[in-house]
C-alpha cells in the first residue's frame, strides 16, 4: 500500500455521546480505496456508533470526517449514499414480501420512458435484468429473480442485500457483522464477494467478531476499545492473539500504535 | 388486469423455503406459483358458489339480472376495497370509511339541498362531486397525517375519525337525512344509467378497480406501499419518505370513500346517516378474504374484486334457492377467521427461515 497515498476516509477525533455515555471519546479511522478494513472491538468498544457517524445515520458530537480529503457532514444515510457511500445493515434491510431485483431497487426504481415514467410506471425487465447481472457479478445465482425475497436462503437474502450496496457504492460499502448469521459455505462466499468488490477500488469496512474471517479477509484491521482507535495492523502481519490483546488491553502496550501499526497506515497525521 | 409478478406469493410450503442454496425440488416455478397465489384459492371458492347457485337454483341465479344487480350492489364497496387494499398493505386499517362517506355525502348533499334540490342543475351536480371527493380527501390525509406520526396507531386514529366524521355529519343536519341531498340528473345518470346494457355503477368501479390495481402492481408507488408494509425500516434507509406516502395512501381511502359516496347519493337519493355503520366491516372483510395481508406487505387488487364479489354472490344466491339470507353473515364469518389463520400460518412458516 502507497504510504503517500490520501485515505479515501478518515475520522479525525470523533466524540459521540448518548445521554451520559460516551459510546466514542475521540475515534480515528482511516480507509484507502481498494482495500478491506476490519474494525474490530470488544462487545460496546463503539463499532456500530464509528460506522453510524461514518455512513450517515448519526451525526458526531465532536471530530472530523473526510471523504477523499475533503471534509464532510452527511446529513443522512441518503446524503452518504449521494457520495457513493453505502451501508449493509445488519438486519439486511430488506423488504421480504418484494422480489430481489425489487429490493435491489428499493428507493431508486427505474421507470419507463417517456409519459408512462412520469406516472411511475416501473420498467421491471430492466430492472430483473440488470438485477440477474448484478448477481451474477458477485458469483451468485439466483434460480428466480421474481420470487420474494423471503423464501430465499440466508446467504442469498445476504447477497442481495450486498449486491444492493456493491451496485450503487462508488466509495465505500460499510458492513456490520455481515457473515454473523450465516452458515460456513454461505460466508465463505459473502467474503468471497468482499475480497471481489474490493478488488475494483471499493473500500469495504467490515465488523466482524470473527479473529480468523478477520484475517482472511481483511487487509487491515482497525481496533476499537472504550470509543477510541488503540491500534492500527497489517492483517497479514499480525496474529489472533495479538489482535484478541488489542481488543482487551492486556497487550497495552505494544499494541497501542507501536511496532506493529504498519507505516503506511498509520500517518503521522493520526496525532498519536 | 391488477394481477403481477408482484402479487404472486409462494405457499408456505414452497419447497425450496429454507435450505440452503443447493437442493431443490423440480417443481416448476409457474405450478409453484400458481398454487401459492392466494386469489386462487377464493377465485375457486367464488366459482364454486356460483357453480352450485346456478345447478340449486336451475334459470333463477344465473341471469342477467341478477349478475347485474349484484355487480351494481357489489360496485360501493369494491370502490371502498380498492382503497382498503392500499391502506390494509402497508399494514394499516381504516375503519372510519363509512362515516367518512357519509360525511362526504352530509357535505355534497347539503350544498345540493341549497342550491336547487332535486331539480338542481349540471353545475350544482359538479360541485356536488368536488365536494365529496375533496371532504373524503382531506379526512382521509388528516388520518393519514396522524398515522404517519407513528405515535397513535392507525386503528386508533381511524376509530376516532369513524366517531368524529359521523358526529360533524349529525351536528351538519341533526341527525336527518337531508331531503333532496341528491339531483335527479344525478340519480338518472350515474344513479340508473347504462351504457350498452352495463350499469355506469358498474363502469365507473370496473374503471376505479383497473386503474388502481394497475397502480398497485405496475408502478413507483404501489411498489413503495408493499414494501412500507413489508419492512418500514428498509423503506425510510433507502430514503423513501414514508409518512408522506402514508399520507397519500389515507388519502387516496379518504377520496375513494368520497367517491363511494357520490355513488351511494346517485343510486339511493339520501344519505343514510345511519346506514354504513357496517361499511368498514365489510370492506375489510371482502380484502382480507380476497387475500391481502393483515400484517402488510402482501396483497391485490385483484383479490379485493374476489372477496367482493363472494358475500354478494352468497346473499343473492341464498335468496334464490329460499334460504334465509342471514346464514350469509355466518358463511362469510367463517370464511374470513379461516382466511386469516391460513395468512398466519404462512407467515410463520415464512419467519422461521
Ligand atoms: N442509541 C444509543 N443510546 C444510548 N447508548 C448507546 C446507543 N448506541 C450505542 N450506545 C452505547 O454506546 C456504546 C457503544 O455501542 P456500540 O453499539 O457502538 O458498540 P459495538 O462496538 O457495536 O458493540 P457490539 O459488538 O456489541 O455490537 C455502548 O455502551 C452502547 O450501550
Ligand atoms: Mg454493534
Amino acid at each position: 500500500m502507497a504510504s503517500a497515498r490520501e485515505p479515501l476516509l478518515a475520522a479525525h477525533g470523533v466524540v459521540k455521546r448518548f445521554g451520559h455515555v460516551q459510546a466514542l471519546s475521540g475515534a480515528d479511522f482511516t480507509a484507502h480505496a481498494g482495500e478491506v478494513v476490519a474494525l474490530i472491538g470488544d462487545n460496546g468498544a463503539g463499532k456500530s456508533t464509528l460506522v453510524n457517524v461514518l455512513s450517515g445515520v448519526l451525526t458526531p458530537d465532536e471530530g472530523e470526517v473526510r471523504l477523499d480529503g475533503v471534509p464532510i457532514r452527511f446529513t443522512g444515510p441518503m446524503d452518504a449514499q449521494r457520495h457513493g457511500v453505502e451501508t449493509v445493515y445488519q438486519d439486511l434491510s430488506l423488504a421480504p414480501d418484494l422480489d430481489a431485483a425489487a429490493n435491489l431497487y428499493l428507493g431508486r426504481e427505474l421507470v419507463r420512458g417517456g409519459f408512462l415514467g412520469r406516472l411511475g410506471v416501473l420498467d421491471r425487465p430492466t430492472m430483473r435484468r440488470e438485477a440477474v447481472a448484478a448477481f451474477g457479478e458477485l458469483g451468485v445465482e439466483l434460480k428466480d429473480v421474481t420470487a420474494p425475497v423471503t423464501t430465499l436462503s440466508g446467504g442469498q437474502r445476504q447477497s442481495v442485500a450486498v449486491a444492493r450496496a456493491v451496485a450503487f457504492a462508488n466509495k465505500v460499502i460499510f458492513m456490520d457483522e455481515p457473515t454473523a448469521a450465516l452458515g460456513v459455505v454461505q460466508r465463505a462466499r459473502v467474503l468471497e464477494t468482499v475480497r471481489r468488490v474490493a478488488d475494483r477500488g471499493i473500500c469495504v469496512v467490515l465488523i466482524s467478531h470473527n479473529m480468523p474471517e478477520v484475517l482472511s479477509v481483511a487487509d487491515r484491521v482497525e481496533v476499537l476499545r472504550l470509543g477510541r482507535r488503540v491500534a492500527s495492523f497489517t492483517a497479514a502481519d499480525t496474529t489472533i492473539e495479538e489482535l484478541v490483546g488489542a481488543m482487551t488491553g492486556s497487550l497495552d502496550e505494544p499494541a497501542h500504535n507501536g511496532n506493529h501499526a504498519p507505516v503506511g497506515t498509520t500517518e503521522a497525521e493520526d496525532g498519536r | 388486469m391488477s394481477a403481477n409478478s408482484q402479487d404472486i406469493k409462494p405457499t408456505a410450503k414452497a419447497p425450496d423455503a429454507p435450505e440452503s442454496d443447493g437442493g431443490r425440488f423440480a417443481v416448476p416455478p409457474w405450478l409453484r406459483r400458481a398454487a401459492g397465489v392466494s386469489e386462487l384459492w377464493t377465485f375457486v371458492i367464488l366459482v364454486a358458489l356460483v357453480a352450485f347457485f346456478t345447478i340449486a337454483a336451475p334459470g333463477k341465479f344465473f341471469t342477467t339480472y341478477d349478475i347485474t344487480q349484484i355487480a351494481v350492489n357489489a360496485s360501493i364497496y369494491l370502490v371502498l376495497g380498492v382503497g382498503m387494499t392500499f391502506v390494509i398493505i402497508t399494514a394499516g386499517i381504516d375503519l372510519s370509511i363509512g362515516s367518512v362517506l357519509v360525511l362526504a355525502a352530509v357535505s355534497a348533499g347539503e350544498y345540493n339541498v341549497h342550491h336547487g334540490g332535486p331539480t338542481a342543475g349540471w353545475g350544482t351536480v359538479v360541485v356536488c362531486v368536488v365536494i365529496a371527493l375533496a371532504v373524503g380527501t382531506g379526512w382521509g390525509a388528516l388520518q393519514g397525517a396522524v398515522v404517519a406520526t407513528g405515535k397513535v396507531p392507525p386503528l386508533i386514529v381511524t376509530l376516532g375519525g369513524l366517531g368524529a366524521a359521523l358526529g360533524i355529519a349529525e351536528l351538519a343536519t341533526g341527525g336527518q337525512d337531508p331531503a333532496g341531498a341528491a339531483a335527479t340528473h344525478l340519480q338518472n345518470s350515474l344513479g340508473f344509467g347504462k351504457l350498452l346494457g352495463i350499469p355506469w355503477m358498474v363502469i365507473l368501479a370496473a374503471v376505479v378497480t383497473a386503474l388502481f390495481g394497475a397502480v398497485l402492481g405496475a408502478t413507483r408507488f404501489g411498489s413503495h406501499t408493499l414494501a412500507i408494509g413489508s419492512n418500514p425500516t428498509a423503506v425510510r434507509r433507502a430514503g423513501i419518505p414514508v409518512g408522506r406516502h402514508l399520507i397519500k395512501v389515507y388519502g387516496l381511502m379518504g377520496l375513494l370513500a368520497g367517491l363511494g359516496a357520490v355513488m351511494w347519493l346517485a343510486s339511493y337519493g339520501t344519505t343514510s346517516i345511519a346506514g354504513h355503520s357496517t361499511d368498514n366491516l365489510k370492506v375489510i372483510t371482502a380484502v382480507v378474504l380476497g387475500g391481502t395481508s393483515l400484517f402488510g406487505g402482501r396483497g391485490s387488487v385483484l383479490g379485493t374484486v374476489i372477496g367482493v364479489f363472494i358475500p354478494a354472490v352468497l346473499t343473492t344466491g341464498l335468496i334464490v334457492i329460499g334460504v334465509q339470507q342471514y346464514w350469509q353473515d355466518v358463511a362469510v364469518g367463517v370464511v374470513l377467521v379461516v382466511a386469516v389463520y391460513i395468512d398466519q400460518m404462512r407467515r410463520k412458516t415464512r419467519e422461521r427461515a
